[in-house]
């Protein structure tokens, strides 16, 4: 059960260290910042589309945990850098 | 110097001074008693006071929040402008019982660590709050500092990080992408900050002579106390009136069945509140959950009764082509959605046939822009529709197969659009 938040990925190991469990994410926009660019989408559709002006909508509120490393990229490649990934496990 | 009994507590105005001055308000209400800042915020959690800015969110809580945030000395802001045309409670507040709204803010920046209160109003409520200001300066009785900070006259102004934005002298009255932080973090001069509607302040100025007891008397368990509500339609003029929240409004206005016949529905909370059904908004008790289960808010308390003879599609696509255009701008889904928002209405008030995808096109609209700004007006706008076409559907249906209506006037208080390229 990889994906099972219960189940913290330390837990069991030797060593005693002390369980620790997956981060979690939400990616959310800034929506002064955007402009409309539309690179999010192409490069994260399995979350972002984008309404009829071309600005994105984030679908879900937290990020499959096989797509955090997409996401974290898409963050990085929109041109106005109005993406933000935020941790909201802690 | 007697706790108020029933439901004036505000506008009780020592005797009908037209301004209550700093003499004449010790007098009715005393002095303001030196509880540590721990005590008055047990005092406010306890009172369940809300925020009657619009949000209707525990006081308390967002006292004890700035109290402990702990990086930087708190700011409090003493937020009074007032931007939802249809309000005048703030306005009327701050000209009557100045000194009520200054012991509340002198109160909360005690109760979070302040030394500092900024009161935030338009031009025309600053010359008051000046000499009442002095007055207080004159007798030494505030701990804290106070500055007045000029809003400027536009919807947005009050928006918590819109305030923030016209005190630190950045963007005057336009709202800020916060995300996840808050101005309680980082605001006025990026110290934690505390925005505080002014009449809520007041009511604080109460519990902290009167306790959270006495507050709780009036009231239900969840909305508490007393409320101010600017109340059109029901009278030749607007009107301020105190209700004890959790009444009903056809008790607390006097309005009977056979009056009731005479309003075509009730528009609570303002521009960014919803329309309610005149039998809904005058029977259900007036508590910020009951308005919400019924898609409105008791918002900034207006209180709009829509009469018989006015189109009320008429009166919804004159406010969102108003609210349209008091847009901060900035967000493309707003900026955007507004306009397309607000000509849709326009086409379903004045051109019904032209409007495409009927009347079912005005909430799907509304899905797109929901949630999507950086502050609320959206939000609110859309609220604001949703309700009228649900409100409204027989209206709407008779436009859909006879066309607008014939005969209509202005009734619900549209400013001027900005000019346009002004802001």
């Amino acid at each position: 059960m990889p994906d099972d938040p219960a189940v913290p990925d330390g837990a069991g190991e030797p060593g005693g260290r002390r369980p620790v469990s997956r981060p979690r994410f939400r990616l959310i926009v800034d929506p002064i910042a955007c402009d409309g660019a539309g690179v999010c989408a192409e490069l994260l559709p399995e979350m972002i589309s984008l309404d009829p002006w071309g600005y994105p909508i984030i679908h879900g509120d937290e990020v499959p945990p096989g797509l955090v490393d997409l996401a974290r990229r898409t963050t990085v490649s929109c041109p106005r850098l109005a993406l933000t990934l935020l941790r909201i496990d802690r | 110097m007697t706790a108020p009994f029933g439901p004036t507590r505000l506008l009780d105005t020592a005797g009908g001074a037209d301004v209550v001055s700093l003499d004449a308000h010790l007098q009715r209400w005393g002095a303001l008693p030196s509880a540590s800042g721990r005590t008055i915020i047990e005092a406010v959690e306890q009172s369940g006071l809300r925020g009657h800015g619009g949000a209707w969110f525990p006081v308390g809580t967002k006292w004890r929040a700035v109290a402990g945030s702990g990086r930087a000395r708190p700011v409090v802001v003493a937020n009074g402008p007032e931007g939802e045309p249809a309000s005048g409670k703030d306005r009327y507040l701050l000209r009557h019982s100045p000194h009520l709204v200054l012991d509340g803010a002198a109160t909360a920046a005690r109760a979070v660590g302040a030394d500092k209160v900024v009161v935030h109003v338009t031009e025309e409520a600053v010359g008051g709050i000046q000499v009442a200001l002095a007055e207080r300066a004159r007798r030494g009785i505030d701990g804290c500092t106070f500055e007045v900070a000029v809003a400027p006259d536009h919807f947005l102004s009050g928006q918590e990080s819109a305030a923030v934005a016209t005190i630190n002298g950045r963007a005057p009255g336009i709202p800020t992408f916060i995300g996840i932080r808050s101005v309680r973090d980082q605001g006025v001069a990026g110290r934690p900050t505390l925005v505080q509607n002014v009449e809520t302040l007041a009511h604080a100025a109460l519990i902290a002579r009167y306790g959270s007891e006495w507050f709780r008397s009036v009231g239900t368990p969840d909305s508490t106390g007393t409320a101010l509500l600017t109340v059109t339609g029901r009278w030749d003029a607007p009107r301020i009136v105190e209700v004890p929240l959790g009444t009903t409004l056809g008790h607390a206005l006097g309005i009977d069945a056979e009056a009731a016949r005479a309003i075509q529905g009730v528009l609570l909370g303002g521009y960014g509140g919803g329309w309610l059904p005149t039998a809904t908004a005058l029977t259900m008790p007036l508590t910020e959950e009951a308005a919400r289960s019924h898609g409105s808010s008791i918002g900034a308390g207006v209180v709009v009764l829509l009469p018989a003879g006015i189109c009320p599609l008429a009166e919804t696509a004159r406010v969102a082509r108003y609210m349209e255009g008091e847009g901060a701008g900035q967000c493309g889904p707003c900026v955007n959605g507004l306009d397309v928002l607000a000509t849709s209405v326009e086409h379903l008030a004045y051109r019904p046939r032209s409007l495409r995808g009927g009347v079912a096109a005005l909430p799907t609209l509304c899905g797109l822009i929901e949630g999507r700004g950086a502050c609320r007006h959206p939000d609110g706008v859309a609220r604001f529709v949703r309700t009228a076409v649900d409100v409204f559907a027989d209206h709407a249906a008779l436009h859909l197969s006879r066309g607008p209506c014939q005969t209509t006037r202005p009734f619900l208080t549209v400013p001027a659009s900005p000019v346009a390229g002004a802001r």
